[in-house]
Parts: C-alpha cells; sequence; structure tokens
C-alpha cells in the first residue's frame, strides 16, 4: 500500500456516519410509470426526440445533447410515452421530463450486450472511445453532473499526463461508490484502463480516502493478481478528511499540483472521474450500454434500513425511502447528495437521475438552523477553507453587495465545500452568503468579457 | 407542499460555538484561581465575584436598555472579562475600584464598539489600564501571598512588592539579597503581584488545556515568549549586573496570564499564523521594552492593547495564499 496522502490547506472532519457501508448493492424494482428529466447534467437540457404514444426501449435514446457542455439522455425502461411535460425535480424547479409507462419486460435497444461476463479487451481507439462516452450519456456522477465526454477531450497543446479515479467519498454518510469498488472491482478497472486509453496516458491513480480500507486492499490485491490486465494503475490511500474528494484537493493531494486560479484541471495534466462514472465508462465502450441507472446511497440517523440500491432513472425518491423503512417521523431535511453539498428538497417525489448520489433523511437535532451569534473573528473559517479563502470577509461584503471586492478576495474560486460555515462558532451561514456574492460576480465577469 | 426545510449546504455543522469556547477559558482559568484563593484567601474570591457579577450585569442593563437587542449574557464573554479583570489587580483592591474598573472594562472596551466580536482592544486590559492610571497606588500596593492555613481565610494581608517593582526601584542586586528570587516560588505563585497572575504552573496548565481542545494556538504565546526570552537573554549576556535571567522574565508579572489568556483573545488578535507570529513578537518587544527601560515596572497590559491596535493592518498584510494563484513551481 502506497503511504497516505493529503492536501495541506484547510479542511474539517465532520462524522463519517457510513452506516451503508457494509450493505451489499440491491436491485431496486421500477414502478409502473417513471419520469425521466430531459436534464440531467450540467449545462443544457437534452432536446426531446420522442413524442406521445411512442414505444421506447431500454437504453433507447430519448433526447439529445443540445450544446457543446450537455449530454445524452436515454430510456431507462421499456415502455410507452405516456407524455412530454414537466416534474418538479430535485432543484424544486419544473424542468422538461418524458413520462413512460413502464412494460413489465426489459427490451434492450439494438447494440447493446447484456452480460455479466467480464470485458477487458478494450476494442475501441481513443477517439472511438471519447465518441461512445458522449453517445451513451456519461456525466460526472459524484454530483456536479459534468459531461465526462467533455473532460476526456485534451485540449490542442496541452497533455493529459494522468487518469486519476476520484474514489475519495469525502461526503459524510454516502457509500455508493465503496460499495461499486467493492462488487464491482474488475470492471472499475477495465473502466480505469478505458480513460486511460481515452487520454493516452499510461498511468492512473485511484485516490480512496483511508476509512475505505477494505476498498483499497481489494483494489491492491487485484491489480496484483492480474498485472497484465492493470499494468500502470495505482491505489493512492488518501487521508481521511472533508474535502479530499474536491478535484483540486484530489490533485493536489496525489501530484502535489495545485490547479491555478481560474483554469480547469488539464492544466495540471490531470483528468479527474469519479468511481460511478468509470463503472459508466467500461459499461458503455465495453457493453454499448447507455447510462440508466446508478447506485444510489438511502441513509439517515433514523432510517430503518439504509441501503444501497442499484436504481434506473426517473424513479421516484418517495419509493426508494418507502424501501429503506419509511419516511422518519423526526425528519425535517431531506437531501438529494450528501449532507456537506447535497441539496435539500421540498418534495420527496422527485426522480432519481444521474446525480443523485444519495437521499440523505436528516432529523432536526441534526440539521436545525442553530442560532446565529456575532462573529469572533476567530479566524476558523479561513483555516478551514481549502482554498486559502476569507470567508468571514466574503461574507461580509457580499452581505454590503460589494461585489468588486468579492471578486478582489477571489470569491469565484470557491468550490462552495461548506467547510467555513461547517466550522463556525457563530454559528453564520457563510457559504449562504458566498453563494450569493459568487453567483453576482460571476454574472458581472461575463457581462464584461462580452463587451 | 413545503413539508422540509429547505436551507443551503452544509447541512451538518460542528457542534462547537461561541459559549463552547468562552466557558472552556473560565474551566482554563480555574486552576489559577484556585491558587489565588489559596495564597490570598477571600480577597481573591470576593474580587472575582464582584467584577464578574458587575460585568455581566453591566452588559446586562446595555443590551436591554441601551441597545434593546438580543441578551448574550450567558455566553460567558462577560463572565470571562470579569475573572480577566479581577486576575489583573492586587487582591486587596477596594472593592467600588473593581466595579469601576468593570463599569469600564464592559460598558467602554466593548459594549461601546458594539458588543461581542465588534471590539478592537481587549475589554479587561481596557478596564484594567483605566484603573491602573485612574488609581495608581491602590493598583500597585500588591499584598503578599500567604498560604491561607498559616494566614487565614480573612486576614488583611500584608504588602509588599513585586518581583518587578523590587527590579525597577532596586536593580538586581537588591532583588538577590532579599531572597525574593527563588525560582520555585516564582512558578508556585508564592510572590506578591496581581493574584491571577502569580502562578505558572495553573496557568500553564489552563493553557495546555486550551491547546489541546484547540480553543487557541500555540503561536502567539509562543512568539510572545520566545521574543521576551531572546531580548532579555541578550540584555543579560550583555550585562548580567544590570539585568536579571531571561527565565525570570518568563514568570515575572503577568506575562504568562498576557501571552495565553489575553493576547490570544480571537477578537483582538490576527487570524493566521503568520499574523499571530509578528503579534506576539510586538508584544513581546514592547512589554520588554517597558520592563527595562520605561516607567512601569510591568508593561504586558500595554504590549497586548497596542498591538491590539494594529492587528486589522496585520490581517491585512497576512492574508490566507489562495489555492492555485502563485503557479505552482515547475515539476
Amino acid at each position: 500500500m502506497n503511504p497516505i496522502k493529503t492536501f495541506h490547506k484547510g479542511g474539517v472532519h465532520p462524522e463519517e456516519n457510513k452506516l451503508s457501508a457494509n450493505l451489499p448493492i440491491q436491485d431496486f424494482p421500477m414502478p409502473k410509470q417513471i419520469i425521466v428529466p430531459l436534464g440531467q447534467c450540467l449545462g443544457a437540457p437534452a432536446d426531446c426526440i420522442v413524442n406521445k404514444g411512442d414505444r421506447v426501449l431500454t437504453g433507447q435514446l430519448i433526447g439529445t445533447a443540445k450544446g457543446f457542455i450537455s449530454a445524452n439522455v436515454h430510456s431507462p425502461a421499456t415502455g410507452t410515452v405516456a407524455k412530454v411535460d414537466v416534474v418538479m425535480d430535485h432543484t424544486g424547479y419544473y424542468k422538461p421530463a418524458v413520462f413512460i409507462d413502464r412494460e413489465e419486460q426489459d427490451e434492450w435497444a439494438e447494440g447493446i450486450l447484456v452480460t455479466d461476463k467480464l470485458l477487458t479487451d478494450i476494442k475501441l481507439d481513443s477517439k472511438q472511445i471519447i465518441d461512445k462516452v458522449k453517445e451513451c450519456g456519461i456525466v460526472g456522477m459524484g454530483g456536479a453532473t459534468f459531461p465526462t465526454h467533455v473532460k476526456l477531450m485534451v485540449p490542442e497543446g496541452k497533455k493529459a499526463e494522468y487518469v486519476i479515479i476520484n474514489a475519495a467519498e469525502c461526503e459524510p454518510y454516502l457509500t455508493c461508490d465503496f460499495r461499486l469498488l467493492l462488487e464491482k472491482t474488475q470492471e472499475f478497472l477495465v473502466g480505469v484502463k478505458i480513460l486511460m486509453k481515452a487520454v493516452n496516458t499510461d498511468k492512473g491513480i485511484i485516490g480512496i480516502e483511508a476509512n475505505k480500507m477494505e476498498a483499497i486492499e481489494l483494489l491492491d490485491k487485484t491489480i496484483n493478481e492480474h498485472k497484465d490486465l492493470y499494468a500502470g494503475i495505482e491505489v493512492q490511500p488518501l487521508k481521511t478528511k472533508y474535502p479530499q474528494g474536491g478535484e483540486k484537493q484530489i490533485i493536489k493531494a496525489i501530484t502535489g499540483r495545485e490547479v491555478p486560479s481560474g483554469k480547469l484541471p488539464i492544466e495540471t495534466g490531470c483528468v479527474v472521474v469519479n468511481v460511478a462514472s468509470t463503472y459508466a465508462v467500461y459499461e458503455a465502450v465495453q457493453k454499448n450500454k447507455p447510462l440508466i441507472e446508478r447506485i444510489v446511497t438511502v441513509t439517515g440517523k433514523s432510517v430503518k434500513n439504509p441501503g444501497n440500491f442499484r436504481v434506473r432513472f426517473g424513479t421516484p425518491a418517495d419509493l426508494l425511502i418507502e424501501a429503506a423503512g419509511g419516511l422518519p417521523e423526526d425528519i425535517t431535511d431531506v437531501i438529494n447528495g450528501g449532507p456537506m453539498m447535497g441539496k435539500s428538497v421540498s418534495v420527496t417525489n422527485f426522480p432519481c437521475i444521474k446525480g443523485t448520489s444519495g437521499i440523505l433523511l436528516m432529523t432536526l437535532r441534526e440539521a436545525q438552523d442553530r442560532r446565529q451569534t456575532n462573529c469572533i473573528r476567530c479566524g476558523r473559517c479561513a483555516m478551514a477553507c481549502p482554498m486559502g479563502l476569507q470567508p468571514f470577509l466574503l461574507h461580509k461584503v457580499a452581505k454590503q453587495n460589494d461585489f468588486d471586492e468579492t471578486e478582489k478576495n477571489h470569491v469565484m474560486d470557491c468550490i462552495e465545500c461548506g467547510s467555513c460555515e461547517f466550522t463556525c462558532p457563530a454559528n453564520i451561514p457563510l457559504l449562504d452568503y458566498i453563494r450569493y456574492g459568487k453567483a453576482k460576480t460571476g454574472a458581472i465577469i461575463k457581462a464584461r468579457n462580452q463587451k | 407542499m413545503n413539508k422540509y426545510t429547505i436551507s443551503g449546504s452544509p447541512h451538518v455543522h460542528s457542534t462547537e460555538n461561541t459559549r463552547k469556547i468562552m466557558y472552556r477559558v473560565l474551566l482554563a482559568l480555574l486552576p489559577a484561581l484556585l491558587v489565588a484563593i489559596y495564597y490570598f484567601g477571600w480577597y481573591a474570591l470576593r474580587l472575582t465575584l464582584v467584577t464578574v457579577a458587575t460585568c455581566m450585569l453591566t452588559e446586562w442593563l446595555i443590551q436591554k436598555f441601551l441597545i434593546k437587542g438580543p441578551l448574550t449574557i450567558n455566553d460567558g464573554s462577560a463572565a470571562l472579562t470579569g475573572v480577566l479583570l479581577a486576575f489583573n489587580v492586587p487582591a486587596n483592591l477596594p472593592i467600588w475600584m473593581a466595579i469601576v474598573g468593570s463599569i469600564v472594562a464592559i460598558g467602554i472596551g466593548k459594549m461601546a464598539f458594539g458588543g461581542l466580536g465588534k471590539n478592537p482592544f481587549n475589554p479587561a486590559l481596557v478596564g484594567r489600564v483605566f484603573m491602573l492610571v485612574s488609581f495608581p497606588t491602590a493598583m500597585t500596593t500588591w499584598p503578599k501571598a500567604a498560604p491561607v492555613f498559616e494566614a487565614g481565610f480573612f486576614t488583611d494581608a500584608v504588602t509588599g512588592p513585586t518581583p518587578l517593582g523590587l527590579l525597577k526601584e532596586a536593580g538586581v542586586g537588591t532583588l538577590a539579597e532579599a531572597g525574593d528570587m527563588q525560582f520555585l516560588d516564582m512558578v508556585l505563585g508564592n510572590r506578591g503581584g496581581a493574584f491571577g497572575e502569580v502562578c505558572a504552573i495553573a496557568l500553564l496548565l489552563g493553557a495546555i488545556y486550551l491547546i489541546c481542545r484547540k480553543v487557541i494556538d500555540i503561536w502567539t504565546p509562543l512568539s510572545i515568549l520566545l521574543t521576551v526570552f531572546v531580548f532579555t537573554g541578550i540584555c543579560y549576556l550583555v550585562d548580567p549586573t544590570q539585568y536579571i535571567a531571561p527565565w525570570y522574565h518568563l514568570v515575572y508579572g503577568g506575562l504568562l496570564l498576557g501571552a495565553f489568556f489575553m493576547a490570544t483573545d480571537m477578537v483582538t488578535s490576527p487570524m493566521t499564523t503568520k499574523g499571530k507570529l509578528l503579534f506576539g513578537f510586538g508584544i513581546g518587544v514592547i512589554t520588554v521594552v517597558i520592563r527595562l527601560w520605561g516607567a512601569y515596572p510591568e508593561g504586558v497590559s500595554f504590549a497586548i492593547l497596542i498591538m491590539n491596535a494594529f492587528t486589522p493592518l496585520i490581517n491585512k498584510a497576512f492574508k490566507p495564499q489562495v489555492f492555485g494563484v502563485v503557479k505552482p513551481s515547475k515539476k
């Protein structure tokens, strides 16, 4: 095992609460009707290409990517399009979606290989891999849902030295990536090889937090047993510290390089891909299977049966909550994602999509807004900030609508990890104001650049 | 429809809060208070109770009737100011003076600026320096330490000079002759002085607790103590007949109390490590200059107050290094 590495600037250590770490992935049965949102990625929603009454097959393209940063959407089930309408998704807004009345049996679209057999032979070349990833609608499944094929297209004049697999899973509670690593180890490793081939490098590094020893050991063992297959892949244990899985933090921890302010990770020669996305790449490239399902962790301290479920997109979240033993009485917050960066939702029947890594049910005691007191200038927020910002200052100037100052103090470098607010002894909603300042400042910068 | 709370991330929070921080500092001061009661009896306890009560009452009255804002009397910060103020004065100080000092500390030192977190100067020190310049005689008439079971709990204390006072008036030779340079007595607290500052061991015990609980970090006190040690060490090496050895300077006067409990006040000290080091260096230099060549025998209070004034500038000068702004060195 490699010695443990970490990033050094800032960071916090919230309670880990990995309640569902030992629970195997269960296949979740689909309901009669599924609702597939067309906007499942960062960027523009897909254009719908099916009409009411059309029969669609499992894995069939139903929405095509619109614009550079956008991803295709495929049908997660076989059935008839009931309507193309809007649905309230996890953001709380009504978004266009395809409603599909499902048939009992999956009928797979043409060209998709339905098998559980491990396929290690990578037949496609770099360009074909990227095209396939694009075609299959793969996005970053850690939560940000940035289209993966865009990441893999290394710009002219740059070179990718490393493929870094982000398996840190630094968010408390979430265990979906951990379970996937344990249960689909070989498929995942082939996926890493595919990514390495796509960006033409022979170095792949899997960064995992040291609280997932089981996965680290299993991966190390598998790589050692199949040296010929997985040459060039290394497992790098990382210190259990939030936000170890931040893209910039994981690059810094593993390579010691810092992504320059305002630039993309490729500047450091790194392409960072999430675990679930890597597995999706395996399925896309080896089996021609588009991204139609993912692992979702349903968890929470008062949840009866927390679990990791393999869920087809479009399945409403309330069914998952029911499967986990129903909604406990004392729940006040329902979070889509983890507790540090997830979004709270107002309804529980939002459809699961590509970015739904977890559904977290929190009690009042845990998630309650505590009473805010005066800032005592302790500087803990600045010590906790992994980006070296001064959250107390950004909070103040954003509150005053002084967007020259927010820009000068690098508000755009904020990764919204929430470490500052987590650590603040005065319970000041620092990140809320910083996010506001960031949005306003971003708009001003954009307008200025267009002139 | 909106059954659930909608809020921005993060949805979990550390269990730290301001009140816990303040109570931990109070707890850390408890050993020093117990030692003070041991050496100064009833006077130490009485004075502490009076200043704490006055500080809390002053804050409550101002919040209730002047500011008409939320009451934060139970956050422990007013009580802490009271304890620190008491720790910095002679045990036999007349009660009315202590009350005036407390009102000044909270009223002018803290609430006039808007309360907790807004004051540029350490309130306890504002109160102390106010008393020092207003009641110079009472504030420099120090009772001699005498264990309670020998002297009695309610007995009037015998007054006598502090080691630093002696040093200022009579020079190094006399101090040695008077037998007042017993290092062990200095460390245990068996000496004259403000009653909170006398026992180095009790103060260090509290300081270690605070550092372990991460209430304060080591940089400010370390920088102060190192600066004082090196500076007075150089003087000692130059002329040992004129100056005393540097280790005495560390345990004399209010240096430990100031370094660990007052210079580390979050509100009035810099935020970054580099800033803290500079802040501590400034306090150390000013303290030594006042002790060796100033009119007063002791200078920690003034030094901290002066450096408090520089805190905003230090914060401006030493900002944290922003991630990715300086280009990483080429591999």
